[in-house]
């Protein structure tokens, strides 16, 4: 028994993005009913279609009553999201595919909607105050986050920035890869629409510009965004009638070892792989169910919420070798449409928008459509993946032919 | 002619004490009483042996619940590290640069315990910086980690 191929993703919709708090007056959840009905009319189909919900993050909440009451739902069959943050993105959708390979449910539903106004990601982590309520600067005071929060980390960005720093001193990595990242990234965002940052962005932006927590300056942190993005993956025979032509669900895996654990918020993963994105587990079982190698791979579509965790990703995904990451990116492989394995075509969490992974797997439909803006030609295989974070983080090969 | 002006040694700071909200169960409790008192423990599984940081139920190798608290002597080597630059929380501006250290405590199967650098510059900061605890009191009965060049 296998995913692979069973489901199609048929339809894909976004909101517009927003930076932070600039989708006021919508709510979240409007832009979730937005982005849904834009991929269910992306898709030929309507909500009359819709029989399941597969989520990831605590997308509208970790509860998908209300909006299948506001917006009619005649049956939910299937409702369910992955544990665990945006590692689970990507996976989201390999869990809509094997809810309708398994039979429970025909038309899923996958979505991320963001408004960071009563709280900001950048501080996810940080001790709430004595007597106060929870805030847009706090977060719950854990037994765990007990043996973190007093060093004064409190944001995702700053525990990435231990992780690249020991990936440095291991493998010597410079600050001018990160910088490659950053840059082809946002060469990549110069040239969409949709994009958030489309200034040009040069190494000596990149140098001057302030550090945030070192080896980490502002180019290396994804942006800070609302809105909302929707997927629709159902039958691979069905998928045949629909508007597109199917994009099929070639693999889809999710995990992790269990020591790699809550990963950044605890800084006790194994040594062999504490320099690292925690996807290696996840790239073999991805591979395996798909039947093919990173050589095979045309685009790669990288969870970047920082960029030093793409370096990362890349060497995990077996592009190149462990501790290769740096030398790689700066061969000019990741960059579109020269490079060997163009990368975040889109222009990702760092350029386009950070609506917590799902641009991602939207632009791996666009590439293997064939009507992405920064189109890879002949694009047959597309990676898209959720995390870097603690377990799970996730993976999805999109395919643009059944495997044979 | 002058001489050479003295490299200018920025030193570390560390994070406002209010900021710190200690919330133990019953399996951290033990850790968090003897930092009140100063002392370092931690939980070695009393079947196996095996230590686990942040204490925990279960010993995450033989799956047993009982362990030994075994006093440590506070030294360790920068296992990796961050130098925060910019203040993420208003509460934070006048306070930075915070540098937090991840630490491998010796003779612990590689136990890490997280504290933020102090008494140094943020330049003598480097993995593999030998490094001795430093107990920060909070409030009465109340101590964190954190650590300086040994």
């Amino acid at each position: 028994m296998t995913l692979r191929d069973k489901a199609a993703v048929v339809g894909v919709g976004a909101t517009r993005y927003y930076k932070r708090g600039q989708s006021l007056p919508q709510t979240p959840f409007e832009m979730a009913g937005k982005a849904t009905l834009a991929a269910l009319d992306d898709a030929g189909l309507t909500v009359d279609d819709v029989d399941g919900f597969a989520l990831y993050s605590f997308g509208l909440g970790g509860d998908t009553s209300l909006f299948a009451q506001v917006l009619g739902v005649p049956e939910v069959r299937f409702t369910a999201q992955l544990t665990g943050g945006g590692g689970g993105a990507a996976g989201s959708v390999g869990l809509a595919a094997a809810a309708i390979a398994s039979g429970m449910a025909e038309c899923v539903v996958s979505l991320m909607t963001l408004q960071q106004v009563a709280n900001r990601f950048g501080t996810s982590y940080a001790p709430k105050k004595k007597g106060q309520p929870r805030g847009q600067y706090s977060a719950p005071s854990t037994p765990e986050g007990n043996f973190i929060q007093p060093s004064g980390l409190v944001g995702p960005g700053q525990m990435f920035a231990v992780l690249a720093q020991r990936h440095m001193y291991l493998y010597g990595t410079k600050r001018e890869h990160f910088a490659e990242i950053a840059i082809s990234t946002r060469e990549n965002a110069r040239r969409r629409e949709t994009a958030l940052m489309r200034d040009e962005l040069t190494l000596d932006d990149y140098f001057n510009a302030r550090m945030i927590a070192e080896p980490l300056c502002l180019y290396d942190f994804c942006l800070e965004c609302d809105g909302a993005v929707a997927v629709v993956t159902t039958t691979a025979e069905r998928a045949h009638d629909l508007r597109h032509p199917p994009v099929y669900v070639r693999a889809s895996a999710h995990g992790g070892h269990g020591r790699w654990g809550q990963a950044i918020t605890w800084m006790g993963m194994p040594d062999d792989e504490f320099a690292s994105s925690g996807h290696r587990p996840v790239a073999k079982r991805l591979y395996e169910m798909a039947g093919c190698g990173p050589e095979d791979i045309d685009v790669a579509l990288l969870y970047d919420h920082f960029s030093p965790m793409v370096l990362m990703q890349l060497e995990d995904y077996g592009f190149c070798a462990i501790g290769e990451g740096g030398p790689f990116v700066e061969s000019g492989a990741i960059r579109w449409p020269t490079g060997s394995l163009p990368v975040n075509t889109h222009g990702g969490n760092l350029s386009e928008a950070y609506i917590i992974g799902m641009t991602h797997v939207k632009e791996a439909v666009e590439q293997i459509r064939g009507t992405a803006v920064n189109q890879v030609e002949g694009a047959e295989l597309a990676l898209a993946t959720g995390g870097p974070a603690s377990i799970p983080t996730s993976g999805l090969i999109l395919a643009k032919e059944p495997y044979s | 002619m002058s001489a050479a002006a003295e490299p200018v040694r920025e030193p570390v700071r560390l994070p406002p004490a209010e900021l710190v909200s200690l919330s133990p169960d019953v399996f951290t409790e033990l850790f968090w009483h003897a930092a009140g008192e100063h002392r370092l423990v931690l939980p070695r599984c009393s079947a196996c042996g095996t230590f686990r940081l942040p204490p925990s139920a279960f010993c995450w190798k033989c799956r047993h619940q009982e362990v030994d608290w075994v006093e440590h002597p506070g030294t360790g080597t920068v296992y990796s590290f961050t130098v925060i630059r910019h203040p993420l929380m208003p509460e934070l501006a006048d306070t930075v640069p915070h540098v937090p250290a991840v630490v491998e405590l010796p003779n612990t199967n590689g136990c890490r315990l997280v504290g933020a650098m102090t008494d140094c510059a943020v330049s003598d900061v480097h993995i593999g910086l030998p490094v001795e605890l430093v107990w920060r009191d909070i409030e009465e009965g109340v101590a964190v980690p954190t650590w300086r060049p040994a």
